[in-house]
């Protein structure tokens, strides 16, 4: 009886548990796809998708790349870069940019190393555009990093760039002194300028 | 004319009582311990995939963070199931022979959607949203356990009411830094109680009752 009455419990259960709605990709029975988030009908823009300003969106203005950040450089973008950079490019680049990441050690196509010199001395906006286009053998990344993100991760790799060619001037007061005592700097910084670790 | 009970009839009767209480209650309890069981919230349930993805080796072996493969986690209720472009930035040239990326060649090549099975699924009367919990600083793990040890998706949270609610009640039990959200195997820097306390009033989580109002998840 005890079964029984569970099972009766049970089964009263799922009616208003799968109401007649769409849930984010669940399949669809009436077209022939099955999706039912339906594409874009070509020639359509969706409201608030509209690319005008071509510099930000693409990176270009009459297909020279941007050389100035169309943004303010602050330490949030950074911030927000290096995070981006870390999740999106890190599997084959690496932290540091080198371009030794972990799946380019399992047999992807060497990606390019960030401190290359023709790769330091390009525009910024070069950046942007290969993450909207993909490159050679690497993928775009424009469904998965949205336009801002693109810029601040361009940002990062400048400056990824930079602490190469630092020198001990350019270390702040506090951490030079560590320096200069033979101390190891704070991991967090030495993680960030990306001049120490090797991954 | 012999007595049809024994004198010890009335001790028999008087057990026999107390017995049905215990055994009523018995019940009950079994069936609110049984409410609760991985059997009917389907927790740890093995699901059969169309293809063997296992978080062990991306996120575990690899290191990739959830939200290269999950990107609307942090901007949306939904968290996104990735795409087969996603797949194929990687495997369009490693493990290009591996038989069990297969559907994953036939679904780029054809257009033709991957169909992934639902693991976790609230009733649709619950509003669940991703992003406010990701931005005030609840981690993957604390629903979805130790994903990057898992060959194949668990569910190992119960989903039920009042699970939601033993932490909306609390939050602080279970709030870490934001730059922690996808970490796996996050360990707090001190006391959680008090590092919760702090990160609850610098993200300004809601309130209790907010939080437990029925119209928060049922609207
Ligand atoms: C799946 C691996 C992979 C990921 C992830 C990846 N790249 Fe690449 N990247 C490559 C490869 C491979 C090349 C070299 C392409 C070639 O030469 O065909 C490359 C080249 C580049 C180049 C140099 C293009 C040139 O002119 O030589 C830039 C810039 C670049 N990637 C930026 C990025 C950024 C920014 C990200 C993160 C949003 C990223 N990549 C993520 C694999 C990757
Ligand atoms: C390489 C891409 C990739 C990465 C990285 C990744 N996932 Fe997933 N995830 C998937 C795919 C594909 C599925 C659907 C198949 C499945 O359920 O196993 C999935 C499913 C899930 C599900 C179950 C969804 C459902 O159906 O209920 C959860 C929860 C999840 N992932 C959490 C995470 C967490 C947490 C991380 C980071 C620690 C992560 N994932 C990293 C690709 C990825
Ligand atoms: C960022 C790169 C990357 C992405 C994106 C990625 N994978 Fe992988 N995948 C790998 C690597 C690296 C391995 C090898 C793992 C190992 O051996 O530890 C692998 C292994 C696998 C395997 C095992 C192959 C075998 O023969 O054992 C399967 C299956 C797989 N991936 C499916 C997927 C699916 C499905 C997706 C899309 C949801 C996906 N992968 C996205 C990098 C990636
Ligand atoms: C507060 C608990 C909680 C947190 C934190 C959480 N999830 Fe979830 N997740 C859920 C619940 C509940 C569902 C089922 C949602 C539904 O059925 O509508 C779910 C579903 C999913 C799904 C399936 C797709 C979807 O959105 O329904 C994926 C993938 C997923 N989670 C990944 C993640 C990742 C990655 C993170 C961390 C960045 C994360 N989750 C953080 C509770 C959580
Ligand atoms: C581990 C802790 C935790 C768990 C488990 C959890 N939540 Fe939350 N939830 C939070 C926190 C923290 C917030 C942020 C409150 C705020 O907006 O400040 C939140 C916010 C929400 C909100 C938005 C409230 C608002 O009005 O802004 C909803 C809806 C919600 N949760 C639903 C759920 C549901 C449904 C479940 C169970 C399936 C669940 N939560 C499980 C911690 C949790
Ligand atoms: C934090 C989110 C949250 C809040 C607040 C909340 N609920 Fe729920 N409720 C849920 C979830 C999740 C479920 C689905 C449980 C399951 O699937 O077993 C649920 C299920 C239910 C059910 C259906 C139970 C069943 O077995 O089908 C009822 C009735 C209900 N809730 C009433 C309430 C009432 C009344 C309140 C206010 C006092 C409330 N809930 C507040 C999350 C919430």
């Amino acid at each position: 009886m005890l079964v029984g009455l569970v099972m009766a419990g049970a089964a009263c259960r799922q009616d208003m548990h799968d109401a007649p709605r769409f849930e984010p990709l669940e399949e669809s029975d009436f077209f022939r796809d099955k999706r039912s988030a339906r594409p874009l009908l070509e020639g359509t823009v969706a409201r608030g998708h509209l690319r005008a300003e071509e510099a930000f969106y693409t990176g270009k203005v009459n297909n020279q790349p941007v050389v100035e950040l169309p943004m303010p450089l602050t330490r949030d973008l950074l911030e927000r870069g290096r995070e981006r950079f870390n999740i999106y490019c890190s599997p084959c680049h690496g932290h540091t940019g080198e371009g030794q990441g972990m799946v380019v050690r399992r047999g992807f196509k060497q990606a390019a190393s960030f401190h290359d010199p023709r790769l330091r001395g390009i525009a910024i906006g070069y950046f942007v555009d290969v993450m909207t286009n993909g490159f050679g053998q690497m993928p775009d990344y424009r469904t998965q990093v949205a336009p801002r993100d693109r810029w601040a991760i361009a940002a990062y790799i400048r400056a990824l760039q930079l602490s190469r060619s630092a020198t001990v001037d350019d270390v702040p007061g506090e951490e030079r002194r560590k320096l200069e005592t033979g101390g190891t700097p704070g991991a967090s910084t030495s993680d960030e300028e990306g001049s120490t670790s090797h991954e | 004319m012999s007595q049809i009970f024994p004198k010890s009839a009335n001790a028999w009767a008087r057990f026999s009582l107390f017995g049905l209480l215990l055994l009523i209650a018995l019940g009950g309890w079994s069936i609110l311990l049984l409410q609760r069981s991985d059997f009917v919230t389907a927790a740890r349930a093995h699901v059969q995939q169309p293809i063997q993805f296992s978080h062990l080796h991306h996120v575990g072996g690899e290191g990739f963070d959830c939200r290269y493969c999950h990107t609307s986690v942090e901007e949306s209720a939904f968290a996104n199931v990735p795409s087969t472009k996603i797949c194929m930035n990687c495997h369009s040239q490693i493990w290009l022979e591996s038989p069990y990326l297969e559907p994953v060649r036939e679904s780029f090549k054809t257009g033709q959607s991957l169909e992934w099975i639902r693991v976790h699924d609230l009733p649709d009367f619950v509003y669940f949203n991703h992003s406010i919990h990701v931005n005030k600083g609840v981690g993957c793990e604390t629903c979805h356990g130790r994903v990057d040890q898992m060959p194949a998706m668990q569910q190992v949270a119960s989903l039920q009411m009042e699970w939601c609610l033993d932490c909306h009640r609390n939050p602080e039990q279970y709030l870490r830094p934001r730059a922690q959200v996808t970490a796996m195997g996050y360990v707090p820097e001190g006391d959680q109680l008090e590092i919760g306390r702090r990160l609850k009033q610098e993200y300004k989580v809601l309130d209790a009752q907010t939080l437990t109002s029925c119209s928060t998840c049922h609207r």
